[in-house]
């Protein structure tokens, strides 16, 4: 499992792994969004919380279609499938590696880039906190996706279709948190609504992509 | 494990019956056929005859229509059209990962049965064709198991790397292990069988043609 989880990271980092791509998309949306919005700092700093989620979103959908695709061109996939390590073990620790180089870099970006954002001193510790519970989600499901499309050649825009919706409830629970913590109101119930998705979708959905795998290896 | 492949004195690889199917038509049915340590066994039959489905089947890679294929859990490995490695990972690491994926450590031995340690802090991108078939190659004595199924494992090796691999394989026999193997070429291994799969062909697909590649 570490083996996989190494080698994983060890390809994102080389030349042409796509690691920095989320990262580099995350930061030019939320840089070019007040050039965008003007120079209100009021309005910047209450949709701040939104469009640094949609941010990081859309940085972690950037890079999913990458997470099976790749394995599936070079016959890898196949390989895998026949080694002693059930599927399921092998996409959760491919989404835990996506996680580490995709998500977890957004989550520690984020409050750099609030400030660009104009956020509340008090957003800032919900808005990390919100985005280190949402990613893994995101990343898991984001897995679901890429191998329900893996026998498709540049699938990038059915995975897109397929995996947004799947994504809103973690949106919304997500931002909702960094909002309502910028704001400095309550966040234990989606905090808790939030925490509650990314649970369950990190121990059903891999099960449900290792049946979607194999179906598509055939 | 060792270099002594298994345990079971009786382990066999046995195929009753098996019918398969390529994009929902059958191609080949009632294949039978037992394969004991020791022994080798190579498909041959003409392109699209369902070679490449019945290895996949057989590695249970894919469902089968009818039939049962029997051998000890975890015993077989893979080695597909593909070679299967990273380019951006350096012979040794494309190596290492496979070997801990199957539970082991030592490379040594693959490198030097298909002469690739001149190679090793290459990166597999940059090999030739032909050196990067050796080390998918190299990846199957690695894993450790002992049955090899492979489907066209000399595409792109010169004679002097066919001679290596039949080499390989005929160590591989003589420890104990099996060999399933679609080929076209003579590998001279004395120990090796040929099953024709053409004798298999299903009716259905007499019938339809080759109209079963629509459906691919």
């Amino acid at each position: 499992m570490k083996a996989l989880l190494i080698r994983d990271i060890r390809l994102a980092v080389r030349a042409g792994g796509g690691f920095g791509l989320g990262l580099a998309f995350f930061l030019i949306v939320i840089v070019i969004v007040p050039f965008a919005v003007g120079a209100d700092t009021g309005l910047l700093a209450k949709i701040a919380p939104g469009v640094l989620w949609i941010g990081a979103l859309l940085a972690c959908l950037l890079s999913i279609d990458r997470l099976l695709a790749l394995d599936f061109e070079d016959g890898t996939l196949d390989l895998l499938a026949t080694a002693p390590m059930p599927l399921e073990a092998t996409l959760s620790v491919k989404a835990l590696a996506h996680w580490i180089t995709t998500g977890l870099p957004l989550v520690i970006a984020a409050p750099i880039l609030g400030v660009l954002m104009n956020l509340p001193t008090q957003g800032y510790g919900w808005l990390v906190l919100s985005l280190l519970l949402g990613t893994p989600a995101l990343s898991v499901i984001g897995t679901f996706g890429a191998a329900l499309t893996a026998g498709i050649k540049r699938g990038g825009l059915l995975l897109s279709l397929l995996v947004l919706p799947l994504y809103v409830p973690t949106l919304i629970f997500g931002a909702e948190v960094a909002r309502r913590g910028a704001e400095g109101t309550d966040v234990s119930t989606s905090i808790l609504l939030l925490a509650g998705i990314s649970a369950a979708t990190i121990a059903l959905m891999p099960f449900a992509s290792a049946v979607v795998l194999k179906v598509n290896l055939r | 494990m060792g270099r002594e492949l298994g345990n079971a004195n009786f382990m066999t690889l046995t195929v009753t019956k098996l019918t398969i199917a390529r994009g929902g038509l059958p191609v080949l049915a009632d294949v039978s056929f037992a394969l004991k340590r020791g022994q080798a066994l190579i498909v041959r039959g003409p392109n699209g005859v369902g070679k490449t489905t019945l290895l996949r089947t057989i590695a249970g890679l894919q469902p089968s229509l009818g039939g049962t294929v029997s051998c000890e859990q975890d015993q077989i490995a893979y080695a597909a059209h593909s070679d299967g490695l990273k380019a951006m990972l350096s012979v040794t690491e494309n190596l290492t990962f496979w070997a801990q994926m199957f539970g082991q450590s030592d490379i040594s031995h693959a490198l030097a049965t298909f002469e690739l340690e001149n190679l090793a802090d290459r990166l597999a991108g940059t090999l030739s064709a032909g050196q990067k078939r050796r080390l998918s190659l190299a990846r199957l004595l690695v894993t450790e198991r002992p049955i090899w199924v492979l489907d066209e494992p000399t595409v792109s090796l010169d004679i002097a790397s066919v001679a290596m691999f039949a080499a390989a394989v005929v160590s591989h026999l003589n420890t104990g292990g099996m060999a399933l193997m679609a080929t076209h070429i003579d590998l001279g291994i004395k120990e090796a069988a040929v099953l024709d799969v053409t004798a298999f062909i299903a009716r259905d697909n007499l019938t339809t043609g080759a109209s079963d590649e629509a459906f691919l």
